[in-house]
């Protein structure tokens, strides 16, 4: 703690401060706003009731009207503060409107109404987050019956460590080998595989899912994970690091005995650590929130991923965006998690220790 | 017993030839050297022994055998690389192991040959240590126990000095020399330092532009260089060489009409090569620094002007110029007075060494101390 403020209290010349520190925490705090507030808002808004959500609330706290249920009726009705002519505020039941005028009754005494000015009143609102929001599409219940949390997050989590998994693999072998073998092609190759960025996903979306639905992998989890597994930043990304790894290192693992499997995951893959943390995390990142092609291939719910359960809430019949905050800030909790450990590695470079 | 034979061996990236057919054989337990200005080639020939480059034309035989086809994983050398590359992730222990766990060797021997090898380089202390921590003696002799633990048929040494400090490498040098001593393996060392492959080398192999210019003993590459390069590329400083014309030769002895004036008359010659002298071909002189004499002025076959003076206390080196732009150097032993400007008379005839070399660079004939 003692290290984080000292840390956040740098200036440029100790015990001084500049108009350029003024001027660089602003920019700082600025950038922070820019990125947190989004984030803040979302998080927040996830415990707003749906009526405030329909209604756009613009405060930022989640506040909520009060209602209660008068004796001899079933409805609840909203309870309004009404601020009297004396001064004094009360807590009072609005029964209806009346043109400009609304008829309010005490909720111990609700047969003795009164008509009172309507600017007089206000709702009457408590701040109150509404856990629910979250307790019922995981836990069932409420109007979120058909959302199954857990069956998406599974499909979600399986797709995510699969194909990162797959990518790594794949990408890092090609690295390898572009990056550090002789052979003729090899730059055509290269060329070719960087060139496959310039493909908008859009265009090769038909044919991708013709070959998909060839292949039997419709509704599979299998078709959403093998198309895209091969990435060109993965191999471009690795192979840029690996052209940083000393020849010699991997000579002298060859003169070592070294099979060049061995070569490969001893070697070079430990080497590579930090631009292969960052090609996890980005796996990642795309796999958990990959919305478009996950729609393309999975139309039963049984298979679909978290991405595709949290359109479910925003249909033409539907406005369920309480729920959809709310496990938008559940489905950002993974992501977030595995950067937060990850992020180290990219910072760890070791690359260059033994050599001279 | 591990011996090692090239047979016009060759290389070439491309169009590009580098290695032009170089015949060497190296038998067992000898220190052999490479030498040679850089881009002479001498790393590629290592690289080529050691299987990380493919043989263009000839044949690299260990022991006998062909191995151009094997690979550097097969042929049970070990090499000692410029940059040390060490593994830098792995520990110290790591390193020296990686290469016995690849062949599979029992973990007891493994343990065994790498405690032998930490004591015998001293690195016992550091074996839990990363390569990052330790210092450039320190990585070193890390890579040169990664090289005997292995107990390969050959060593090869890739300029394993050049990054260590003045100090330093004298004291490597020194402590790779005992470990010839002691375990007596066929050694392959390159270098383009002339007092490592003097020091070190049974035989050092003066490679040039590709081709073997000579493969001798140390002493023999001194006393009686094949040619003019070999001549120039070993000793310092550099030999002395003076174009003349051939005035006379004999079976003996030979005059020799220098470019710059006067005449040197040697005699006590033997021939080197088979060509015979003959009188009228153009030749050079070469004589060391520490052959020449100093005269009084017209006292010798020429006369030289002093540029500068190198006193180092027990030696001094004079550097002059004879007329014509031509530049001499002359070892003294011992402190001189001679200061620069001064004129000094330079002797030939009286050198204890002289080599005559042809037109082509060739050595025709010479007269050792």
């Amino acid at each position: 703690m003692g290290r984080a403020i000292a840390f956040l209290t740098r200036t440029r010349n100790p015990g001084r401060v500049d108009w350029t520190d003024l001027l660089a925490y602003a920019y700082l705090v600025l950038g922070v706003l820019l990125i947190l507030a989004p984030v803040v808002w979302l998080f927040v808004s996830s415990f707003k009731s749906q009526r405030a959500l329909i209604e756009s609330d613009p405060r930022f706290l989640p506040y909520e009207q009060v209602t209660a249920v008068l004796p001899g009726s079933s409805r609840p009705v909203n309870l309004v503060e009404w601020t009297a002519p004396d001064g004094t505020t009360r807590i009072l039941a609005q029964l209806r409107l009346s043109g400009a005028n609304v008829v309010l009754a005490d909720p111990a005494k609700p047969d003795e109404t009164f008509q009172v000015p309507r600017r007089d009143t206000r709702p009457h609102e408590i701040v109150r987050a509404r856990f629910e929001n979250y307790s019922e599409p995981t836990l069932g219940g409420g109007a979120a019956g058909t959302f199954r949390f857990g069956l998406y997050f599974g499909n979600s989590v399986f797709v995510t460590v699969v194909a990162t998994l797959m990518t790594l693999a794949i990408s890092s072998m090609a690295a390898f080998a572009l990056a550090k073998y002789r052979f003729a092609g090899r730059d055509v190759f290269m060329l070719l595989i960087v060139a496959t960025l310039l493909m908008p996903a859009t265009v090769i979306l038909v044919p991708l899912f013709i070959v998909v639905k060839n292949f039997g992998m419709l509704d599979s989890l299998w078709g959403v994970i093998i198309p895209g597994a091969a990435t060109p930043t993965g191999v471009f990304l690795l192979r840029q690091y690996m052209l940083t790894i000393p020849d010699e290192l991997i000579e002298a693992a060859r003169m070592d005995s070294a099979s060049e499997w061995k070569i490969y995951y001893k070697i070079v893959l430990p080497l590579a650590l930090p631009a292969i943390a960052v090609l996890a995390i980005l796996s990642i990142i795309w796999r958990w929130n990959d919305f478009l092609w996950p729609l393309v291939v999975l139309s039963r719910s049984e298979t679909f991923t978290l991405q595709l359960g949290l359109s479910s809430f925003k249909g033409e019949m539907l406005d369920a965006t309480h729920y959809l905050l709310a496990m938008t800030v559940l489905t950002l909790l993974p992501v977030t998690f595995v950067f937060a450990f990850l992020q180290k590695y990219i910072t760890t470079g070791i690359a260059n220790t033994g050599m001279k | 017993m591990a011996t090692l034979e090239l047979s016009s061996v060759r290389k070439s990236f491309g169009a590009t030839n580098v290695i032009h057919g170089i015949d060497l054989a190296i038998a067992h337990g000898e220190f052999c050297v490479f030498v040679g200005p850089s881009g002479c080639g001498k790393s590629t020939l290592l690289r080529m022994i050691a299987g990380l480059e493919s043989v263009s034309g000839g044949e690299v035989r260990i022991d006998g055998k062909r191995v151009n086809e094997l690979g550097a994983s097969e042929r049970g050398l070990a090499m000692v690389f410029q940059s040390y590359a060490l593994y830098p992730h792995m520990s110290v222990r790591k390193n020296l192991s990686f290469g016995l766990e690849n062949v599979r060797m029992p973990q007891a021997e493994i343990d065994r040959r790498v405690a032998e090898a930490a004591r015998m380089l001293r690195l016992e202390p550091y074996l839990e240590r990363r390569p990052g921590a330790l210092s450039g003696g320190q990585r070193q002799r890390v890579a040169i126990g990664r090289a005997v633990v292995r107990e390969p048929k050959i060593f090869l040494f890739d300029e394993p000095l050049s990054n260590l400090d003045a100090e330093l490498r004298v004291r490597m040098r020194a402590e790779l020399g005992a470990l010839h001593e002691r375990i007596g393996n066929t050694m392959i060392y390159v270098t383009h330092d002339q007092v490592e492959a003097m020091t070190l080398a049974d035989r050092i192999a003066v490679l040039r532009d590709g081709r073997c210019e000579q493969f001798a003993a140390p002493l023999e590459l001194y006393n009686a260089p094949a040619n003019e390069f070999v001549a120039g590329f070993i000793g310092s400083p550099r030999m002395n060489f003076l174009k003349g014309t051939l005035a006379a030769a004999g079976a003996g002895d030979a005059s020799v009409a220098l470019a710059v004036g006067g005449e040197v008359h040697a005699t006590g010659l033997t021939a080197a090569g088979a060509k015979r002298p003959t009188a009228g071909e153009p030749v050079t002189l070469g004589v060391r620094p520490e052959h020449l004499q100093l005269v009084a002025p017209g006292a010798g076959q020429a006369d030289m002007k002093v540029d500068l003076t190198e006193q180092l206390g027990g030696e001094s080196y004079i550097y002059g110029s004879l007329a014509e732009g031509a530049t001499l150097v002359v070892r003294l032993a011992g402190q001189t007075r001679i200061e620069r400007g001064q004129s000094v008379g330079v002797d030939f005839a009286g050198s204890s060494s002289l080599h005559l070399f042809d037109g082509e660079g060739k050595a025709l004939a010479r007269r050792t101390a």
